[in-house]
């Protein structure tokens, strides 16, 4: 048939995927679409985004002449009511009747809602449409406490949406004796069950629901068990309905349990009519998501165009988007012994489940489940996917790597065919991505989206949609450059050496020299750091000032309400009477909050602007100096109290703490770096957990590198053995240096690390068989930095031209912001909340 | 920038301005960030509050350009703002008001009535 007429009923994600690929193989396409819901189709999958400031619009899958400028007919608001398949036309809600040569069902699917007692009663929603969640939003403000039936993907998902539109109590109420049946076990539902509990997420398993209570609305649940709870509204999610009454009624055939009979073509039993998404039954088989509903739409349209494409089935592997909880399922994931192995790992003071199933001869990946971190998700799935042969550890692929070492557990990107499905969403394979990179199409991630298309969707793939174009990238011996901003054409080692090269010494003089227009908010302070790293000069001068991050410009950091806060520096912790005297007399005359910090020293908060010279002058007076608390810089070097006075001491921790603190203080870096001195293995310092930290052995020094506390703790790695004081320190100047000068911005030396090509073993190779020959002019460069040091603020304070910057008003210097308030809290004072 | 009847606050003398950089200026109750763009030779004047948290800030902010649109990003969480219509670059706060400036003999002047 030349150019036949299709009418596709429903435009979802589905439909809206077919007119997509209709429209993109054949522009001539003949398409009418019908859809009931008032809007142009859009992401169901991300539809909980509603919820959090996302629009309609947003949302929304093309531009709003889409359908116009690619001639299709769209009907909103319009359904499709009748379906006479003898004169082959369709009747929709607007009277009218339209004639089809091909009809395809993408009617989606309805939330399942259970015949329980109660269920019509006001306060019971459901959760498919933006016009659902409308109605969740509107409700839920005078909603205290809430439940969700049903503990799958998507019931989690609705409840987390409860909690962030600021319910107080969530209940889940579960018909099954586990969370997410469909895609974990017992003891991943009983760890998925204990991070749900720290997000006040109340869990009710094996619970059936006998009735909703109340009058006009809802007020509570009661179950099977008698037992019952109190409830200011319900939220059912206990699965999904094909959209089939359209189809049955027209004599289409139907499957047992609904849904639309198709075959690998999406044909139904009548040769004109095909059916695709949520409402097509595949072999007994309702696919609740996304990517196999876009690969039935890419079979039916190249089908209809005379390709040959067949649907054999789909992975329903997933990985759920709950913020704050990494849960997935991929491949066979509950199959178990004998007729696979399987090997789980536990952690659940981490939270951490994984499991996997490795086929008996232990070659294969079968399938698994991964809880509270599902980073190798990707991976796994591809291993599996692929059939990709394990290494004899396979462990490895859950443990990670033990030995520091990357790769040996065969499961890395470079090892996947070019034929493995990348991202499942749009149909895209590693062959694709790295084809269009490879000929130079896509050298940066959105050309990528837009060429492949890859990432699209679902997003998920993304991470590795990245590892796989800078694989590519590299094995062409193409650098991988992270530019720095539209105003700098370069990274951020490229602009080190630019700048140390043309000896630029100011940020005006590297933007005028290296890069365009006036500059930003990214490359200021990055530009900024540079120059302090390379020349160590007063970082206020040169109007140089105006280029730092505001804690920088004005030497301190700023806090909540526009106060700032005082932290001198105290090397190693030690400090005397004397001077905590004048802290504390610092303290009461300027009326500041005094607090013993995570680093050994003392932070002074709630300073005005205008006080900030003259509280330094003070502390200056008595001898203290800048703490760099401010700084991407040397922060604190904390020490035990060491052979002086422990009885385990081996050296004396404190002294060499003090050594190290004063010798790197004020020097700029990619970001802050910490270190920590123990006086023996008992690590009273917590020296494994700094930038770099060392601790005294009975012979002389071990370093460590390359640790870290904050969000993602990490331990620092031995670097060195028994060194002697000269020896560390010299190995301690070589690692920042390399550090100081190759770095990606705002990256501390643990990130640094992992991204390390040979990671340890590289880094050690440098610093200590120096095998770049740079440890000489390395050391010299520290000499240099270290020999240009002043404190800050003394210059701060005694330069009159940076001094009068520390006022508020311009017109009147004198006076302090008004606006700044504190409230009084256990004798001292506090910021106000945020307003 | 117009020269229309406006009350013109002697705000500071341009030295006392910080080049490339803001200044607050006290104006009763209220306070305005004044900004001189030196590398682009131009003057700008907003309100100081920080429509974020409401934090009297965008004077201690840093001066930029988004393609030719100049801006002032917030020092807390670098919100950005243009300099010409206020508005918010992040798509999400809301516009913050912006004034006009003229420089007579060595003496720059705000006119406190808002543009909008
Ligand atoms: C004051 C203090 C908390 C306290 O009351 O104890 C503190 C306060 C702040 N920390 Fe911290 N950190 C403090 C010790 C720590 C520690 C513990 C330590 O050093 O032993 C850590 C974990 C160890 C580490 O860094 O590896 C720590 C990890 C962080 C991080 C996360 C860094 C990371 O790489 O993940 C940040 C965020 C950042 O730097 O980007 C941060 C950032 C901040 C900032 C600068 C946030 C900000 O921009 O306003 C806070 C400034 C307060 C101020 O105005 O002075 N703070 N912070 C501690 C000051 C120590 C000092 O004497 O200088
Ligand atoms: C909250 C939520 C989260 C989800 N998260 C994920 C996820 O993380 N991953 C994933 O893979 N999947 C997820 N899904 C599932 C995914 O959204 C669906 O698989 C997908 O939307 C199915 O597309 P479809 O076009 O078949 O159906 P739909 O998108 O439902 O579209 C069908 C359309 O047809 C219309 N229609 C029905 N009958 C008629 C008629 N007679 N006349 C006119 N129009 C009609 C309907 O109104 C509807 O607009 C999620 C779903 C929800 C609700
Ligand atoms: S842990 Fe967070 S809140 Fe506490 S001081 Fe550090 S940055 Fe501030
Ligand atoms: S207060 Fe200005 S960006 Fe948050």
């Amino acid at each position: 048939m030349k150019n036949p007429k299709i009418i596709v009923i429903g435009n979802g994600m589905v439909g809206y995927k077919f007119c997509e690929k209709i429209k993109s193989k054949s522009p001539a396409s003949h398409l009418i679409v019908f859809g009931e819901e008032p809007r142009r189709a859009y992401d169901r999958v991300h539809l909980s985004e509603y919820f959090n400031g996302k629009t309609a619009e947003d949302l929304s899958l093309s531009t709003e002449n889409w359908y116009q400028e690619n001639n299709i007919e769209l009907f909103l608001n319009t359904r499709v009511t009748k379906i006479d398949r003898f004169d082959k036309t369709v009747s929709a809600s607007n009277g009218l009747d339209y004639p089809y040569d091909i009809l395809v069902f993408a009617t989606g699917s309805g939330a399942f809602v259970p015949s329980i007692p109660g269920i019509e009663k006001e306060g019971v929603f459901v959760y498919r449409t933006l016009e659902d969640l409308d109605l969740i939003r509107d409700y839920a403000k005078t909603a205290n406490t809430a439940a969700v039936i049903g503990g799958g993907l998507l019931g989690l998902e609705a409840a987390k949406a409860l909690i962030d539109l600021g319910i107080k109590e969530t209940s889940i109420v579960e018909f099954a004796p586990r969370l997410m049946p469909r895609q974990i076990d017992a003891a991943g539902s009983e760890m998925l069950k204990s991070k749900l509990g720290e997000l006040r997420l109340k869990i009710h398993l094996n619970k059936n629901t006998t009735s909703i209570d109340g009058a006009e609305h809802i007020t509570g649940l009661t179950f099977s068990d008698n037992t019952s709870i109190q409830i200011d509204m319900l939220v059912i999610s206990a699965g999904i309905k094909p959209k089939d009454e359209l189809a049955k009624a027209c004599g289409i055939d139907i499957g047992a349990r609904g849904g639309i009979i198709v075959d690998k073509n999406m044909q139904t039993n009548d040769p004109s009519i095909f059916a695709i998404g949520e409402c097509a039954l595949y072999e007994g088989m309702i696919y609740g998501l996304i990517a196999p509903g876009y690969e039935m739409a890419e079979v039916l349209a190249s089908n209809l165009l005379d390709g040959k494409k067949a649907f054999t089935g789909f992975d329903m592997s997933t990985k759920l988007k709950l913020i704050g909880i990494d849960v997935a399922s991929f491949g066979d994931n509950f199959i178990t012994e004998p007729d696979c192995r399987t090997i789980t790992f536990e952690n659940k003071h981490k939270g951490i489940y994984k499991r996997i199933n490795i086929s008996n001869d232990g070659q294969y990946l079968l399938g698994g489940i991964l809880i509270g971190d599902a980073t190798a998700y990707n991976l796994l799935l591809q291993t599996s996917n692929n059939k990709m042969i394990l290494s004899e550890n396979p462990e490895d692929l859950i443990l990670g790597n033990r030995d520091g070492n990357e790769g040996s557990s065969g499961a890395a990107i470079t090892n996947l065919p070019d034929t493995a499905l990348i991202c499942s969403c749009e149909g895209v394979t590693k062959g694709d991505i790295c084809s269009v990179v490879a000929d130079g199409s896509c050298e940066n991630i959105d050309d990528l989206k837009t060429c492949t298309k890859a990432g699209t969707g679902c997003g998920g793939c993304l991470p590795m949609v990245k590892d796989l174009m800078n694989d590519t990238l590299k094995s062409q011996g193409k650098y991988i450059r992270n530019v720095i901003c539209e105003h700098f054409n370069y990274s951020r080692q490229e602009l080190f050496d630019l700048i140390h090269i043309h000896e630029l010494k100011s940020y005006d003089a590297v933007l005028d020299t290296l890069g365009k227009n006036d500059g930003c908010e990214v490359c200021k302070p990055l530009v900024s750091s540079l120059l302090a790293s390379l020349w160590n000069e007063m970082i206020l001068k040169k109007g140089n000032d105006v280029a730092q991050d505001s804690n920088d410009r004005f030497l301190a950091n700023i806090q909540k309400g526009g106060s700032y806060s005082v932290v001198p520096r105290i090397p190693g912790g030690e400090i005397t009477p004397e001077k905590l005297i004048v802290i504390g007399e610092v303290g009461k005359k300027y009326n500041l909050y005094t607090k013993i910090t995570g680093g050994q020293r003392i932070d002074l908060f709630g300073a005005h602007l205008n006080d900030l010279p003259f509280i330094w002058e003070e502390l200056i007076a008595a001898g203290f100096e800048s703490g760099h608390a401010y700084g991407k810089g040397l922060r604190t070097v904390k020490s035990c109290v060491g052979s002086t006075w422990c009885r385990f001491g081996l050296h004396d921790s404190v002294s060499f703490a003090i050594r190290i603190e004063e010798r790197y203080r004020g020097i700029r870096a990619p970001h802050k770096f910490k270190s920590a001195v123990s006086g023996c293995i008992r690590e009273c310092a917590e020296a494994q957990s700094k930038d770099f930290g060392i601790i005294a052995t009975e012979k002389g020094w071990n370093l460590y590198v390359c640790g870290n506390g904050g969000s993602k703790p990490q331990h620092a790695i031995l670097l060195a053995t028994d060194l002697d004081s000269d020896t560390c320190i010299k190995y301690i100047d070589r690692f920042l240096m390399f550090y100081i000068r190759t770095a990606d911005p705002l990256t501390r030396t643990a990130t640094w690390l992992n991204k390390m090509e040979g990671g340890i073993d590289y880094l050690r190779n440098v610093v200590v068989n120096d095998s770049l020959a740079m440890g000489v002019i390395w050391e010299q460069e520290m000499e240099k930095l270290i020999s240009s040091y002043q404190c800050e603020w003394k210059e701060a304070v005694e330069n009159p031209s940076i001094r009068r910057r520390f006022s508020h008003f311009v017109n009147a210097p004198e006076e302090k912001d008004p606006t700044i308030e504190f409230v009084e809290m256990r004798g001292q004072k506090r910021t106000t909340e945020w307003k | 920038m117009t020269e229309s009847p406006n009350d013109w606050l002697a705000a500071c003398r341009i030295e006392d301005a910080v080049e490339n950089g803001g200044v607050c200026v006290k104006n009763g109750e209220d306070q305005i960030a004044l900004f001189y763009f030196t590398r682009r030779n131009e003057w700008f004047a907003t309100q100081n509050e920080c429509p974020h948290r409401k934090q009297m800030a965008l004077s201690r902010g840093m001066l930029g350009s988004l393609t030719d649109e100049p801006k002032i990003a917030c020092p807390f969480h670098k919100k950005t703002f243009s300099l010409r219509t206020g508005e918010c670059l992040n798509g999400d706060e809301c516009a913050i008001k912006t004034y006009p400036v003229k420089v007579e003999n060595g003496t720059v002047y705000i006119g406190t009535k808002a543009n909008f």
